[in-house]
C-alpha cells in the first residue's frame, strides 16, 4: 500500500538522470592554455603553427597541444606558470601582427557540449586575475551637458536675433542655464524659441529687475537620467572595445549600479597593463582629408618617410593602409553630441547619424561650404599614461596613438548633422558610432578598487574549498547514518543528490564560482540534512505514540512538511537579501544559498520519500530502523 | 541512536526570568563593546591597500611587523592568515591621499601598485622565500557604499521575514522572532567584536546567513507550538510551550551539531578566505540555538499568546478539512 504516485518516480528519476548529466562537465577541469588570433589581415595557417611549436620547442616549454581551431591557434599547457611563460614565447615569435591571450581550455567532451552541459566558470579568487572597480564621474556628464546647452542657447538666440545680456551656467551643478534678456518680449520669445529648438530643455521665467529679465532653463530630469544610463553603458561598451584589444580571453564587464562598471580580467597577473588600456583618454578630430586610404603618395610617403609638411601619415584601422591627412582640425570629439547607427533609406546601405554642437556645427558648415567632393577623415586620438618613477616622483608620460577610423567623401554641405553612408556592414556602422562617441561623450572614469590574486592562490583555494566540502559532506553522511540508521542512510543518497544538483543548477544558469560560493556549498548541505532531521524525529515520535510503521511514515512526512516549508521560506528571504547585495563575494554566496535552499527541499522530501516508498513499499513491517 | 530522552521535560519556561536576563545582558554587553571597540572592518569597508604574502618556512608576525617598521611603512595591520605560513598586510590610505598625480583617475591604484612592491621588497629583504599571493586596493568610498548596503540587506532580512510570519502566524510570533533575531544578530557582532575578528564581506555574508538559520531554527519550534495549541483541549500556554520546546529539543540539538560539523570542517581546512565565515557561523549557531530554546518562547509567552489566536479559519487549512 505505497502512498507514493508512480509519476512521482518518474519525476525523481528524471531531475537525478538531469543532474548527473549537467554536473558532469565540473569533473573535466579546463587547462591552462595560450590563444593566438590573426589581426591586420595576417595568415592563420600551418606555417604559424609549426613557428609556434618551434618557439616553443626551442625555449624548452612543454606543451600538451596545439592545433587551429576556427579562427585562431590553441596551444594547451600543463601549469599556469609554464602558460605564462609560453605566452612570452609565443609573442616574441610572432611579433605584432598576432593577439597572444591566455585562456583555460575547456576539457569537456563533445557530447555534453553538445546538449550546453559546461563545467562552472571559476571566479577571479579561484583562478588568479585582475579585478577593477571602475567609478564613472556622472557629474562631468552633468557639466558637459550645460555647457553644451548654454553654447547652444547662445547661437540660438543670435540666430533668431533676440538681444540678450547673459548666457550662463548657474552656480550650482544640475540648475542649468541662466539667460538675462532686456525685456519681457524678448524673454517670452526666447522661451518659445529654446522650447521648440531643445525640447529636452525645461524654460522657466525667473526673477525680473528693471531691465533685467531672467529666465533658467535646466535639462529636465528624466534626460539627466537618461543621460547617466547612456554614459554608463557607453562606457561600458567603450571599456569592452579596448579590453578586447588586449587580447584577454572571456573578459568580464559589468554595470554596476549607476556609476560603476566591474571588470574582471582572469589570468593577467600584471595590472599595470591592463590599466594602461582601462585608463586611456580618447578622442577623436574631424580633418581635411589629403587622399584616400592606400593612395600612391600616402603609400610612397610610408615608404620614404618624406612626409608633406602640412599632413600627418597615418594608417587607417583595421586594413591597416597607410593615409595622409591635412594638419587642419575642422571638429574635435568634444564638439561631437552624438553618434547612432542605423540603414540609409536611399541606397540602403549601413550608416551612422553625427550630430555636432553649435561651435562645431558652424566650423562644419564653413569647411563643407568650400569641400565638396574632397575626402574628409576621422582621426581617433587615444592617450595612454605610463607612469614612471623619476627622482621619487610619479611622472605620467603620455603615449598618443593615432589611427583614421574612417575616411569619406564630402556629398554636400552640412553642419550640425551629418551622416557616413556606404558602410560595409551593420556591425561596422554600429562599431563606428561606439567608436566616434568612445571618443566624445564617455565619461571620466577612475579605479576605485582593484586586486590581484596570483594563479597558484587560486589552485590552493580550489583544492582547500574542495577537501572541505568532501569532509563536510562525509562527516555529515557518517552522524545521519549512526543516528537515523536505515532512514539516515536514505538521507545520506539524498544528501549526495543534492550536492550534485546544486552543481548541476549551478553549471546551468552559469553561475561563476567563488569561494564564498564553496562556503555557501558546505553549508547548505549541513542545513540540507535539517528537513531530514524533521522527517526522521515526527516518524519516532508517531512510533512511539504507538502508530504501524506505514502510519508513522506518511504521517512523519506530512506534518514534517509544513514545518520544513515554513522554515525553509524565512531561510530563503534571507538568501535573497544577499542576492540583491551589489557585491561580488556576497552575490556568489546568495545565489549558492538560494539555489541549495530551493535543491534540499526537493531532495530531502520528495527524494528521500520515493527512497523510502521503495523499500517498505507493499511489504508488512514490524519495525522501523530510523 | 537517541541522546536525548524523548519524555524529556525541562522546565525551561520556569527559569524564563533567569534565561531573558542573561539574553538581556548579553545584549547590553554586545552593544556597549560595539560601541567602544567597534568592529575591525577589514578592507572591504574602510578602503586602503591589503597585501596576502607567503612564506615558505614558518614566519614570525612580530619580525613581519619589524622589516616594515624598518622600511618606514606606517602603522601596517598584519596579521596571520590560517596557518604560520601566511600573513595579510592591511595599510589605511594616508590622509594626504591626493598627491596630485597628473594621470587620469590613476593615482590611487597606481600608488597601491608601489606601496604593494615596497611592502615585498621590505619583507624580502628579511626573508627572501616571501611570496607575494595577492594585492587589492579598495577606495574609502566603496566602503560607504557596502556599509550602507548591508545594513539595508539586514533590514530587508528582518522585515520580510516578520511579514512572512504574521501572515502564516500570528502578530506575536512575528514579533518574538523578530527581537530573538535582534537578539541573536546583536551578541554574534559582539563576539566578533570581542576577539576583533577582521569583519570583511564574507562575514557581512554569514552574518547575514545567521540571521537566516536562526529564523529556521524559531520557526521550528513555533510550528510546533501552533500545533499542540491547536490539538490540545485545555491549553495553558506555558505548559504548552514547554511542551514543544523539549519535542522539538533534539532535532534542534542534532541540526546545529550537523550545520556545526560542516562549518567545523570548513574552519578547518577550507583555508583562510572562509575562516571568518565559517567562525561567524559556529558563533551564529551556537548563539541561534541558545536563544531557540531560552529566549524565543519567554518573550512569546509574555506578549501573550493564547489558543483562540491559533484557531485557523478552515478553508486555509487543509490539515484541519481532513480532520473528522
Amino acid at each position: 500500500m505505497s502512498d507514493f504516485p508512480r509519476w512521482k518516480y518518474a519525476l525523481v528519476a528524471l531531475v537525478l538522470l538531469f543532474g548527473i548529466v549537467y554536473a558532469l562537465p565540473n569533473a573535466f577541469p579546463p587547462v591552462p592554455s595560450v590563444q593566438v588570433l590573426a589581426t591586420h589581415g595576417a595568415p592563420l595557417d600551418a606555417s604559424v603553427k609549426q613557428k609556434v611549436a618551434d618557439a616553443l620547442t626551442a625555449q624548452k616549454v612543454s606543451y600538451s597541444g596545439l592545433a587551429i581551431e576556427g579562427d585562431h591557434l590553441v596551444a594547451d599547457f600543463p601549469n599556469a606558470d609554464v602558460q605564462a611563460k609560453a605566452a612570452d614565447v609565443v609573442k616574441g615569435a610572432l611579433g605584432d601582427n598576432y593577439t597572444v591571450a591566455l585562456n583555460l581550455a575547456s576539457t569537456v567532451p563533445g557530447w555534453l557540449r553538445a546538449i550546453h552541459a559546461n563545467s562552472m566558470p571559476l571566479g577571479l579568487d579561484l583562478q588568479g586575475g585582475v579585478h577593477f572597480l571602475m567609478a564613472v564621474d556622472q557629474n562631468a556628464v552633468v557639466d558637459k551637458q550645460e555647457e553644451r546647452y548654454a553654447d547652444d542657447i547662445r547661437s540660438l538666440l543670435r540666430e533668431k536675433n533676440i538681444r540678450y545680456e547673459s548666457v550662463a551656467r548657474n552656480a550650482q551643478r544640475g540648475q542649468g542655464i541662466g539667460v538675462v534678456l532686456r525685456s519681457a518680449a524678448d524673454r517670452s520669445a526666447a522661451t518659445d524659441a529654446i522650447t521648440t529648438e531643445y525640447p529636452d530643455l525645461l524654460v522657466q521665467d525667473g526673477a525680473s529687475t528693471g531691465d533685467r529679465f531672467l529666465l533658467t532653463a535646466s535639462v529636465k530630469s528624466e534626460k539627466l537620467r537618461e543621460l547617466a544610463l547612456a554614459t554608463i553603458r557607453q562606457n561600458t561598451a567603450t571599456l569592452r572595445n579596448r579590453i578586447n584589444a588586449l587580447g584577454v580571453s572571456e573578459p568580464l564587464i559589468q554595470q554596476q549600479g549607476e556609476d560603476q562598471i566591474v571588470v574582471e580580467l582572469a589570468g593577467v597577473q600584471n595590472p599595470a597593463e591592463a590599466k594602461k588600456v582601462i585608463g586611456a583618454i580618447a578622442t577623436l578630430e574631424y580633418r581635411a582629408g589629403i587622399g584616400y586610404p592606400g593612395d600612391p603618395r600616402a603609400v610612397e610617403a610610408a615608404r620614404t618617410g618624406n612626409v608633406p609638411p602640412d599632413a600627418n601619415l597615418y594608417y587607417q584601422r583595421g586594413t591597416n593602409q597607410p593615409v595622409l591627412v591635412s594638419k587642419r582640425i575642422i571638429a574635435t570629439g568634444d564638439e561631437l553630441v552624438d553618434a547612432s547607427s542605423g540603414v540609409d533609406q536611399q541606397s540602403g546601405t549601413p550608416k551612422v547619424d553625427v550630430t555636432l554642437s553649435a561651435s562645431g556645427a558652424k566650423k562644419m558648415l564653413d569647411f563643407t561650404s568650400s569641400s565638396v567632393g574632397k575626402p574628409m577623415a576621422v582621426v581617433y586620438v587615444e592617450t595612454v599614461y605610463d607612469t614612471k618613477i623619476v627622482d621619487g616622483k610619479e611622472v605620467h608620460i603620455p603615449h598618443t596613438t593615432q589611427e583614421v577610423i574612417s575616411d569619406a567623401t564630402i556629398q554636400g554641405v552640412f553642419g550640425k548633422q551629418f551622416q557616413t553612408t556606404g558602410l560595409n556592414s551593420p556591425k561596422e556602422a554600429s562599431e563606428l558610432a561606439l567608436l566616434l562617441k568612445g571618443g566624445s561623450l564617455a565619461a571620466p572614469m577612475n579605479i576605485a578598487s582593484q586586486s590581484v590574486i596570483g594563479p597558484s592562490m587560486g589552485q590552493d583555494n580550489i583544492e582547500k574549498g574542495l577537501r572541505a566540502v568532501l569532509l563536510g559532506l562525509g562527516l555529515v553522511l557518517l552522524a545521519a547514518a549512526i543516528y537515523y540508521h536505515l532512514f539516515g542512510l536514505v538521507a545520506d543518497i539524498a544528501l549526495f543528490f543534492n550536492l550534485v544538483i546544486l552543481v548541476a543548477v549551478m553549471s546551468m544558469i552559469g553561475v561563476t564560482l567563488t569561494m564564498p560560493g564553496i562556503a555557501g556549498i558546505v553549508l547548505t548541505l549541513g542545513m540540507a540534512i535539517d528537513a531530514n532531521v524533521l522527517i526522521c524525529e515526527r516518524v519516532r515520535e508517531e512510533l512511539r505514540n504507538g502508530s504501524s510503521p506505514h502510519a508513522a511514515i506518511r504521517a512523519g512526512y506530512d506534518k514534517a512538511w509544513s514545518t520544513i516549508l515554513d522554515a525553509n521560506v524565512t531561510h530563503l528571504i534571507a538568501a535573497l537579501a544577499l542576492t540583491t547585495m551589489g557585491s561580488g563575494p556576497i552575490k556568489g554566496f546568495g545565489v549558492t544559498l538560494l539555489i541549495g535552499i530551493l535543491t534540499s527541499m526537493f531532495t530531502s522530501v520528495t527524494v528521500t520519500h520515493a527512497i523510502t516508498a521503495l523499500i517498505h513499499g507493499n511489504r508488512k513491517l514490524k519495525t522501523l530502523s530510523v | 541512536m537517541e541522546i536525548f530522552n524523548h519524555n524529556s521535560n525541562v522546565p525551561f519556561l520556569h527559569w524564563r526570568k533567569i534565561s531573558i536576563v542573561i539574553a538581556a545582558l548579553l545584549m547590553i554587553a554586545s552593544v556597549g563593546l560595539l560601541l567602544t571597540r567597534g568592529l575591525n572592518y577589514g578592507l572591504d569597508f574602510t578602503g586602503g591597500i591589503s597585501v596576502e604574502v607567503k612564506y615558505d618556512r614558518t614566519i614570525d608576525i612580530g619580525d613581519v611587523r619589524t622589516a616594515l617598521d624598518e622600511a618606514g611603512i606606517e602603522n601596517p595591520v598584519v596579521q596571520s592568515l590560517g596557518g604560520s605560513r601566511q600573513v595579510l598586510i592591511r595599510l589605511q590610505p594616508k590622509a594626504d591621499g591626493k598627491d596630485g598625480a597628473a594621470g587620469p583617475g590613476e593615482s590611487a591604484s597606481a600608488r597601491a601598485d608601489k606601496v604593494a612592491a615596497s611592502v615585498m621588497a621590505a619583507l624580502k629583504k628579511e626573508r627572501p622565500d616571501a611570496v607575494e599571493s595577492s594585492h587589492s586596493f579598495v577606495s574609502p568610498q566603496v566602503g560607504d557604499e557596502l556599509k550602507s548596503d548591508g545594513s539595508i540587506a539586514a533590514i530587508f532580512v528582518i522585515i520580510g521575514i516578520g511579514v512572512y510570519l504574521w501572515i502564516r502566524f500570528e502578530r506575536r510570533f512575528a514579533i518574538a522572532a523578530l527581537l530573538t533575531e535582534v537578539h541573536d544578530t546583536l551578541v554574534t557582532l559582539g563576539v566578533i567584536s570581542l576577539v576583533q575578528r577582521e569583519f570583511d564581506l564574507t562575514v557581512l555574508a554569514s552574518v547575514l546567513a545567521v540571521i537566516g538559520y536562526s529564523i529556521n531554527d524559531k520557526v521550528v519550534v513555533f510550528d510546533r507550538i501552533r500545533e499542540l495549541f491547536r490539538l490540545s483541549r485545555k491549553a495553558e500556554p506555558e505548559e504548552i510551550l514547554n511542551r514543544s520546546i523539549n519535542t522539538t529539543l533534539s532535532r534542534t540539538i542534532i541540526t546545529s551539531l550537523f550545520t556545526g560539523i560542516t562549518m567545523a570542517a570548513l574552519y578547518f581546512i577550507g583555508g583562510p578566505q572562509v575562516h571568518g565565515f565559517a567562525i561567524t557561523m559556529l558563533i551564529g549557531i551556537v548563539v541561534g540555538t541558545l536563544s531557540s530554546i531560552f529566549v524565543a518562547s519567554p518573550i512569546l509567552l509574555w506578549l501573550g499568546v493564547s489558543k483562540k489566536d491559533l484557531m485557523p479559519q478552515t478553508k486555509d487549512n487543509p490539515e484541519l478539512a481532513r480532520r473528522p
